[in-house]
């Protein structure tokens, strides 16, 4: 199967893919974009979080062929520049909201998605639109500081 | 695809500035930058031109004889290249950390469920994974072992031939039937805790490397790079250096990375068939490729005179350790060691067991052992001071243990024992207000957004709990790290190097090492090599043991290079060494009038030194009555937990979790904060909805749809007080960190919901039904306080 997608800006046609194979199989292992994660391969964990067409979803959880014609952003597309970090990242960085990081992508692109529908959200909007995305190592605690944060500066 | 090797990448990281950089602040991680930006190369994300995907054909069964297998179809299978079984394994067959007994792959007889019998490598996963369904094996099904108290019975069949008993602890101290007659009160209970997932997420994956020389290169994720490398040219059948492992970005760990994985099987498909081999499990796979926690039962008889001084305690702990040893003979010590919890008892018996059965394998998980046994202890004790009448907080204070108390296993306990400070602090927290019954935010309820109630059938319940747990290893283990230090000139600036063999997991150790580089050197540009076997062992990321001995290690060879330089200063200047230190980048007399830039000593050839790291020596504890100095150090931290319950549903939320803890010296107080925050999670997650559900041997939840670990939903804001009370004998006074949050938030939490609903719950995890069922599982029957007349 040939699938022709625009990734990160950048239209890119693959070939051979399997019918089976996932968008999140494709990004990783035919784009090379090893950013979204797999962690649980069923849409429990968010790792994979994605756009597609400006809607958030579990990369894994789209076959490939599903994405044919369309745009998707992942946690490497974020930031306009190469070297520049989007706020939202800054933000993770500096609020410790980091630890093994293998939850972190996919939390960059919910919070991206969630900041953008609202811009101040409260802890409690915060936690809600954060409920599809595990991590394992912080507690949460400091993800929420680094929503808040990022909120704050991209308000600004 | 591009052409360039993706491999780890953290010798590309670049370090923070300096005034964020040395110890005691809060430097930000160096990989922090590429893990947000999902440049990070976890072990799962590899690649390189030309490489097979490696899988693995498992036992659907928890005991079977095999019979036969047939790979003849798997072989021919479009783009499969390899199809190995227990004939092909070139070395060992048997592997182990502390035993070799597990079967590289089986033959003959598998144990559990989920245990590797063949292994193909494929051009493309799914023809792997097509290619093992062509394997035909041929079990004759036998009765499975599953449960741990009867697999003691002599009648029971054999998980092993030499019986199904991994380790009998035994501590005696004291006489507890002596003390019996000093005892007004006497109060007894059972406990059970479920069988926990590390449930890290990334997932077991390497890729392992064929090389010119006949040997192999393997970038693996592990907590501890030396002893995989043992076992892996163990079972290769090659010598050490021919089998170099390379730390791959690890996505946490938790214990669960401690036994090999993939490592050996991608290594023999790899020189097999000349090709890169690159193996990923996925997360079904995952719960069978990792061992877990142990469940456990316990038995606890607490003895006190009436205004609540300890008398003695008798307590007994099984666990089931499952099919292969692992670290169980190491858990069930730690377990027994710790099960009189963090009091100062004078007299106690302890038996604890751990035993095969034909269950998944368990081993270690984050507390390893201390968890059950505080789980437990913390249970009864606030059991005691129900039946005493008393504050739980008072009756803990009272008994609480303090420097020069005589543990169990007869070490008297040296360093900081804050044990009633802890306490204190977390119970003079201010409380979150109480509810008002009015009508509040749904997601402010048990059930939040289901709907399920505006308040009715709230109670709100407080739950207090406090733990202690040995640090680094104990009871004679050979323990020390290794680290190498090297001061160049790179673009006109002083440049530190850092090679250790230390895993980072996620905890942070990599920003640990470049900050006391940086307080050591005064050097600002610092960077933390990859960890791999090319250097010194550094020992295992676990038993919170990292920060004290690989930091000590960057410590001693930092001081080696200033030295050093401080010599060949003196010899410059004719100023003696003790007057020069090293700052920003010169060395710099105390008075200030002479600066050298540092590179200048550097300018022709790079100062480096390598240094070892090792604490004082400890002994195994005695076989028969579990005396002995086991320890280097304690660590403790104590929670209090408010949660709202429906008892109507059984539906809890926590609503706030408090804790105290003291770490010795926080050498970056966010990662701290980061450990307290995530452990306090796991242990919320083990009282409220984690557990591994086994049938009859076989695994009922092996997905995140079914196994819950906490979302942000579920974790309530933590309040956290950090004490630093220098330790005697580590680097910068530093403790333990990363486990005593763990073992004292699941009791804070059950002791809460006790609170509010007068229910016995003594087993964790607590499901909705054990609160509003009333389900009294007929297993537990309790023994009430028996009161001296």
């Amino acid at each position: 199967m040939r699938l022709s997608c625009n990734v990160n800006g950048e239209w890119q046609q693959v070939d051979d893919v399997w019918e089976y194979e996932s968008l999140l199989y494709v990004l990783r292992e035919r784009l090379g974009l090893y950013g979204s994660k797999n962690a649980c391969e069923q849409g429990e964990c968010g790792s994979c979080s994605v756009y597609l067409d400006g809607a958030l979803v579990c990369s894994c959880l789209v076959m490939a062929g599903q994405a044919e014609g369309c745009e998707i952003v992942t946690v490497e597309g974020l930031s306009d520049r190469e070297d520049d970090l989007h706020p939202v990242q800054q933000a993770f960085v500096e609020t410790g909201a980091v630890q093994c990081g293998f939850c972190t992508p996919g939390l960059i692109i919910a919070t991206h998605a969630l900041l953008h529908r609202k811009s101040q959200p409260t802890d409690a909007e915060i936690r809600e639109n954060l409920a599809g995305n595990l991590c394992r190592c912080t507690g949460y605690e400091k993800i929420i500081d680094a929503v808040r944060l990022a909120a704050k500066r991209m308000v600004r | 695809m591009g052409s360039e090797v993706v491999l780890p990448t953290q010798q590309r990281l670049s370090s923070p500035t300096a005034d964020q950089g040395g110890i005691g602040t809060s430097a930000p991680r160096p990989d922090g930058t590429l893990k947000v930006k999902g440049d990070f190369a976890y072990s799962s994300d590899l690649w390189v031109e030309g490489m097979l995907w490696g899988a693995t054909l498992r036992s659907p069964h928890p005991r079977a004889r095999i019979l036969s297998i047939d790979i003849s179809e798997a072989a021919i299978y479009p783009g499969v290249y390899a199809v190995l079984t227990h004939e092909d394994v070139p070395g060992n067959k048997l592997y182990g950390m502390k035993v070799a007994d597990q079967p590289v792959l089986a033959w003959n007889e598998v144990r559990y469920q989920g245990e590797p019998v063949a292994i193909v490598a494929a051009d493309h996963p799914e023809a792997a994974r097509r290619a093992l369904e062509k394997i035909k094996v041929k079990y004759e099904v036998l009765e499975p072992v599953v449960d741990a108290k009867s697999a003691l019975d002599p009648n029971s069949p054999r998980v092993h031939p030499s019986g199904n008993l991994v380790r009998h602890v035994k501590i005696r101290h004291g006489d507890v039937e002596a003390a019996r007659s000093q005892a007004d009160v006497v109060v007894t209970g059972e406990y059970e805790v479920g069988m926990q997932d590390q449930a890290f997420l990334g997932p077991e994956s390497g890729l392992a490397i064929p090389s010119v020389d006949g040997g192999v290169d393997l970038y693996v994720s592990t907590q501890w790079l030396h002893t995989d490398q043992k076992q892996v040219a163990a079972s290769l059948g090659l010598p050490l250096d021919k089998v170099r492992l390379t730390l791959a970005g690890v996505g946490g760990a938790f214990g669960g990375r401690e036994d090999l994985s993939v490592h050996i099987h991608a290594c023999m498909l790899a020189l097999c068939t000349g090709r890169p081999v690159k193996m990923v499990y996925n997360r079904e796979e995952s719960f069978f490729g990792h061992v877990h926690r142990h469940p456990a039962r316990m038995y606890f008889e607490h003895g006190a005179t009436r205004d609540g001084r300890l008398v003695f305690v008798k307590a007994e702990m099984l666990l089931d350790g499952g099919a292969y040893t692992s670290t169980s003979q190491v858990v069930i010590a730690n377990g027994c060691y710790f099960l009189a919890g963090a009091y100062e008892v004078p007299n106690a018996r302890i038996d604890g067991y751990a035993v095969y059965t034909n269950n998944p394998p368990c081993g270690a998980m984050r507390g390893f052992g201390a968890v059950q046994a505080c789980y437990g202890c913390e249970s009864n004790m606030d059991r005691l001071a129900k039946a005493l009448d008393m504050d739980p907080v008072e009756l803990r204070i009272k008994n609480a243990m303090k420097p020069g108390t005589v543990l169990p296993t007869g070490q008297a306990v040296d360093g900081p024992a804050p044990v009633a400070e802890l306490l204190e602090r977390v119970r003079d927290m201010p409380l979150p207000p109480e509810r008002d019954g009015r009508f509040v935010d749904l997601r402010e309820l048990p059930g939040g957004v289901s709907n399920v109630t505006h308040g009715e059938g709230i109670r709100r319940g407080v739950g207090y709990a406090v733990g202690v747990k040995a640090i680094n290893y104990s009871g004679g283990a050979e323990d020390y790290s290794t680290a190498r230090v090297r001061l160049s000139e790179a673009g006109g600036e002083p440049l530190v190097e850092i090679h250790t063999a230390a895993a980072e997991c996620g905890q942070g150790i990599v920003t640990v090492q470049a900050q006391i580089a940086r307080t050591e050197l005064g050097v600002e540009r610092v960077i933390v090599l990859t960890a791999d076997t090319s250097i010194g062992d550094s020992g295992s990321s676990s038993a919170s043991r990292q920060t004290w001995m690989t930091g000590g290690a960057v410590k001693r060879a930092c001081e080696a290079v200033r030295e050093r330089i401080l010599d060949l200063a003196a010899e410059r200047t004719g100023i003696s060494p003790e007057k020069l230190v090293l700052q920003e980048g010169n060395v710099v007399s105390d008075d200030g009038d002479i600066v050298i830039p540092l590179i200048d000593f550097v300018a022709n050839e790079p100062i480096e030194e390598v240094r070892e790291f090792r604490h004082r020596k400890t002994e195994p504890i005695d076989p028969e009555t579990g005396q002995g100095n086991a320890h280097v150090a304690f660590a403790f931290a104590a929670h209090r937990a408010v949660v709202d319950v429906d008892v109507e549903l059984g539906l809890v939320r926590v609503v706030e979790l408090a804790t105290a803890e003291d770490v010795g010296k926080a050498i970056n107080p966010q990662a701290v904060e980061g450990q307290i925050e995530g452990g306090s999670a796991q242990g919320l997650g083990l009282a409220l909805m984690e557990e591994i559900q086994i049938e009859d041997g076989k695994v009922r939840n092996p997905s995140f749809t079914d196994y819950l670990i906490p979302t942000i939903l579920d974790m309530p804001p933590v309040k956290i007080d950090i004490l630093e009370l220098p330790h005697p004998d580590s680097p910068y006074g530093v403790n333990g960190v990363g486990e005593p949050p763990t073992l004292s938030s699941t009791p804070a939490i059950v002791n809460a919901l006790r609170d509010a609903t007068g229910l016995e719950l003594p087993r964790v995890p607590v499901r909705p039904d054990h609160i509003a069922g009333r389900v009294s599982d007929q297993r537990w029957t309790f023994a009430t306080k028996r009161t001296k007349q």
